[in-house]
């Protein structure tokens, strides 16, 4: 493994580490205020070592909020490309599966869901869900289904057609045997570098809607929610926005560079 | 090629019948406008006036064909906010969008595919692996950091150029280099690539060991082929213009269209979010045409295709 | 003693579009159209014929993977239906078939011997050890060692992996198997091996087989009667000793002296066909042979001739053969 992928991959571990110990590792809890300390630089900027990354205009230290934003965006993200890659690859089964309108059905989903910027559809669904976590979540589950449909539909109709799928039928197996047993782990790999690929995009989708200030509300805080609300400050107190900026750039720049790395292990003749 | 054409074009009908629908289904299926606009505690009389007015209190479906027979004739609705046709409110907005977005188009085009090709011809060299890095850089950025950076750097950090606002053509130099940046990464990445296995082909080693001077095969040979793929990208770059429009406006404060959207969609102002809805989605909607068609255009064989298709019987 | 297979008035058309210039015009593809045939317990029907000629169509119908436009295949007594129902899935056990691509036929991701045992797995039989021990015997008879068993199919040979095929279609113990072109995509000297054992895995089972090829010395070793197919319908059957030294049919003819032997000095009737083969979506009255045979007469171009017994073993379908059969004194020499 080269260097930077070695280096991207132990900063992947820290994130997961942030997010799950979150609540042990913060010196203080996210929300709460201290009304005489407010907007106190970071340590190394002038400020105390109470708050390392200092505070906001609240008076909440920004090192907890960070954690806890981490935790929240990696939340959203995880589940949202779960959803994604497990609506997509259904979808893909069942156009390759029963062919027919169903598969032309598919089509068509696919080509509108990839031809409107996601972040149009987004918003419009916004205006009319509000903004429950739960619902943002499940609409962030629509990112990118396509791209699992099409693999899967495409490996699938290979393996049907003239491959080892259609011997498997032959021998008298049942359709669920050759799905579960012989296709999707033959392109679970393929599936696995597109999720991979996939997954910063949603950081970042899920992060500018949040800066909107249509993803995530207060009281909970998400990295993007960060940035937004501490635009104000920007002049007096940047270090509230720039925390979680550098941040949501790292992680995602980790993630697609372990992404890049992964296909081209699997598939050298992509690139 | 025309039977092709015929049925892209039908297609996008369909695509924006069903963005409509859509529209029109998610926004008015629930969530009280009537409370939003007037404020919780106003009188109940008040409320249901202002549904009367505004057409809320019949079924759905006869809101449905109503608004199909508005759109007919050109009646988009009225914002709520203040009154007055929401496509018109849109339609005053576009110049400034665009204002933003035309040259970010041009710049995109510009750097990444010169930045591909360059990277292209000098594979595995430490500017090409630079160049891959920083791209990849690029697009994981997102838009709103970058503008936030630019702005922290450039406006407050040295004071050469303003932070917000469009009274002056410097302010738009800073929303349009965060807008084009991130789609220039992606073209770059992609334009590569596509060089490379252009560049690996036959006909270019053919093409050079006939003796052809190297920089006349890269310009005559190799690009146009190149070109061919990278078309299509360039489809969906007018989908992240729109997409990115809406972030760096707000980030700006540029008063465009993306601008709009946002705001209308935290107040929930129907109409006018519908007659953004329809506009970016006959934008997409041509641009994918039109991508079509050059396609069709530049491919020689997509357009002979068909013809030797028709002559086996 | 009833056959083990009973193919009667096989037919199978494809609705097919054609593109004519801007539209699409519908055209029926006459893939099979109208065979018999009778294949007995333990023996080998070879069915040769040039690509496009039905041969694995036939394949298809007789298993039970295509469903007939017309016509009934009877296995054991037993009509084979198209629906892939549980009953379907039953009669498997006892048809399958081998194909001639082996690498494609296999899962790159399971081990050979695993892949072997699948087929118990799906119909339930026996418990996990003795599945384990059944497929080790099997491949250990057919010449697969225990070194190969943990294995995945690309670490294994063209031929190798041929025999994991075979193996996993016999561990189910069917009384036919339908090979389509299973030795093709091998090596000459491989070629050999696995028609060897072929015939070995006969002898010791009891297996009938369909056995399709376009390489006709193949199926002269291997088959008890040949079939030759030509657009859809067969043209000749008759065993191979006969129908290689004398073959009755214009179109066995030229096949027959299409294949170079080292037994022959010189080859006096090389019979090459003129024009181009007809198109299996043309609608044309008559024999469907007509086109190329040099000896085609009025009646060719009317009338399609039945497969008609000539003798006990063999059949022919063509008019002048017929003809012929009724005039035995004449030589055949007028023929050629």
């Amino acid at each position: 493994m080269p260097l930077l992928v070695r280096l991207c991959s132990l900063w992947i571990v820290v994130v997961l580490g942030i997010a799950l110990f979150a609540d042990f590792i913060s010196p203080y809890s996210y929300s709460q205020l201290d009304l005489l300390a407010r907007l106190r630089p970071p340590a190394f900027w002038g400020g105390s070592s109470d708050h390392w990354l200092g505070t906001d205009e609240l008076g909440r230290d920004v090192l907890s909020r960070l954690f806890h934003s981490v935790r929240i965006s990696l939340l959203v993200a995880f589940i949202s490309t779960l959803l994604s890659a497990t609506v997509g690859v259904l979808m893909g089964f069942a156009a390759a599966h029963f062919r027919g309108w169903v598969e032309q059905l598919v089509l068509t989903l696919v080509d509108f869901q990839a031809s409107m910027p996601f972040m149009i559809i987004a918003l419009a669904v916004l205006a009319f869900f509000g903004n429950t976590l739960v619902l943002f979540i499940a609409l962030m589950g629509f990112y990118g289904w396509e791209r699992s449909a099409r693999i899967a539909r495409g490996l699938t109709i290979a393996a049907n057609e003239q491959g080892y799928a259609s011997a498997v039928y032959d021998l008298g197996a049942s359709p669920w045997r050759v799905y579960l047993r012989h296709i999707l782990p033959n392109i679970a790999s393929t599936l696995i570098v597109s999720v991979t690929l996939t997954f910063p995009e949603v950081i970042l989708l899920e992060s500018g809607l949040s800066f909107l200030g249509l993803g995530v509300q207060p009281p909970m805080t998400s990295l993007g929610n960060m940035v937004g609300y501490g635009r104000e400050y920007l002049q007096s107190a940047p270090w509230i926005l720039l925390a979680p900026s550098l941040f949501i750039v790292v992680t995602t720049f980790s993630v697609s560079m372990l992404g890049d790395w992964l296909r081209d292990l699997l598939d050298p003749t992509l690139n | 090629m025309m039977r092709f054409l015929v049925i892209r074009f039908l297609r996008g009908l369909l695509t924006l019948f069903l963005v409509l629908s859509f529209a029109f289904l998610i926004l008015r299926s629930t969530g009280d406008p009537a409370m939003l606009i007037m404020s919780a505690d106003a009188p109940p009389e008040a409320l249901e006036a202002f549904r009367k007015g505004w057409g809320l209190d019949a079924p759905l479906w006869q809101q449905y064909l109503g608004y199909f027979k508005n759109l007919a004739q050109g009646n988009f609705g009225y914002s709520m906010r203040d009154k007055s046709p929401a496509m018109d409110l849109v339609l005053a907005r576009i110049p400034a969008t665009l204002s933003l977005a035309l040259p970010a188009f041009v710049l995109k085009l510009l750097i990444g595919i010169s930045a591909g090709v360059y990277a292209a011809l000098h594979r595995n060299t430490w500017i090409d692996r630079f160049l891959i890095s920083l791209s990849i850089a690029g697009y994981t950025m997102p838009s709103f950091v970058l503008g936030l950076v630019l702005v922290l750097v450039f406006a407050v950090g040295l004071g050469w150029l303003p932070s917000g606002g469009d009274a002056t053509w410097q302010h738009a130099i800073l929303p349009v280099i965060t807008l084009s940046l991130g789609g220039a990464a992606v073209l770059a990445r992609f334009t590569r690539s596509a060089m490379l296995e252009v560049m690996g082909q036959s006909y270019i080693r053919t093409a050079s060991a006939k003796g052809l001077v190297w920089r006349r095969v890269v310009l005559h040979h190799a690009m146009p082929n190149a070109a061919i793929p990278t078309l299509t990208v360039i489809g969906f770059m007018v989908g992240s213009l729109i997409a990115g429009a809406v972030v760096v406006e707000s980030v700006f404060s540029w008063p465009g269209v993306g601008r709009l959207l946002v705001t209308s969609v935290a107040n929930r102002d129907l109409a006018v979010v519908q007659s953004l809805l329809l506009l970016v989605a006959t934008t997409m909607v041509s641009a994918n045409l039109m991508v079509d068609i050059l396609y069709g255009w530049i491919d020689p064989r997509v357009r002979s295709g068909q013809a030797a298709q028709g002559k086996k019987a | 003693m009833t056959p083990l297979l009973q193919v009667q008035e096989l037919r199978k058309h494809f609705q097919v579009s054609v593109p004519e210039g801007w539209r699409q015009r519908k055209a029926n593809l006459r893939a099979v159209d109208g065979i018999s045939f009778d294949l007995h317990a333990g023996q080998t029907l070879g069915l040769v014929g040039e690509s496009g000629c039905g041969k694995t169509t036939t394949a298809r119908l007789v298993l039970g993977l295509t469903e007939a436009t017309q016509g009934q295949v009877l296995f054991n007594g037993q009509p084979v239906a198209a629906k892939r129902d549980a009953t379907w899935r039953a009669q498997r056990q006892n048809m399958q078939m081998v194909y001639q691509n082996p690498l494609g036929a296999l899962d790159r991701r399971l081990n050979v011997i695993s892949q072997v045992l699948e087929p118990l797995v799906i119909h339930g039989l026996g418990d996990a050890l003795s599945r384990v021990e059944q497929a080790q015997d099997l491949m250990a008879s057919m010449g697969l060692p225990k070194p190969l068993w943990q294995r995945y199919p690309h670490e294994l040979s063209g031929g190798q992996r041929q025999r994991v095929v075979l193996a996993r279609a016999l561990i189910l113990k069917p009384s036919l198997l339908v090979c389509d072109e299973p030795v093709s995509a091998l090596d000459v000297s491989i070629q050999a091996q696995v028609i060897n054992l072929l015939q070995d895995v006969q002898e010791r089972m009891g297996v009938a087989y369909l056995f399709i090829s376009h390489d006709l010395k193949v199926v002269r070793q291997v088959s008890d009667q040949v079939a030759v197919m030509y657009l859809g319908h067969i043209v000749e059957q008759a065993p191979p000793q006969p129908l290689f030294s004398e073959p009755l049919h214009p179109y066995s003819q030229a096949l027959v002296s299409s294949v170079p032997s080292l037994w022959q000095r010189s080859n006096p009737k090389r019979h090459i066909l003129q024009g181009d083969p007809p198109s299996p979506l043309s609608l044309q009255s008559g024999c469907v042979f007509q086109n190329r045979c040099p000896h085609a007469q009025a009646i060719c171009r009317e009338v399609p001739p039945r497969l008609t017994p000539l003798s006990s073993e063999r059949q022919v379908a063509c008019h002048l053969v017929s003809e012929q059969a009724d005039m035995p004194d004449a030589p055949l020499e007028s023929l050629a």
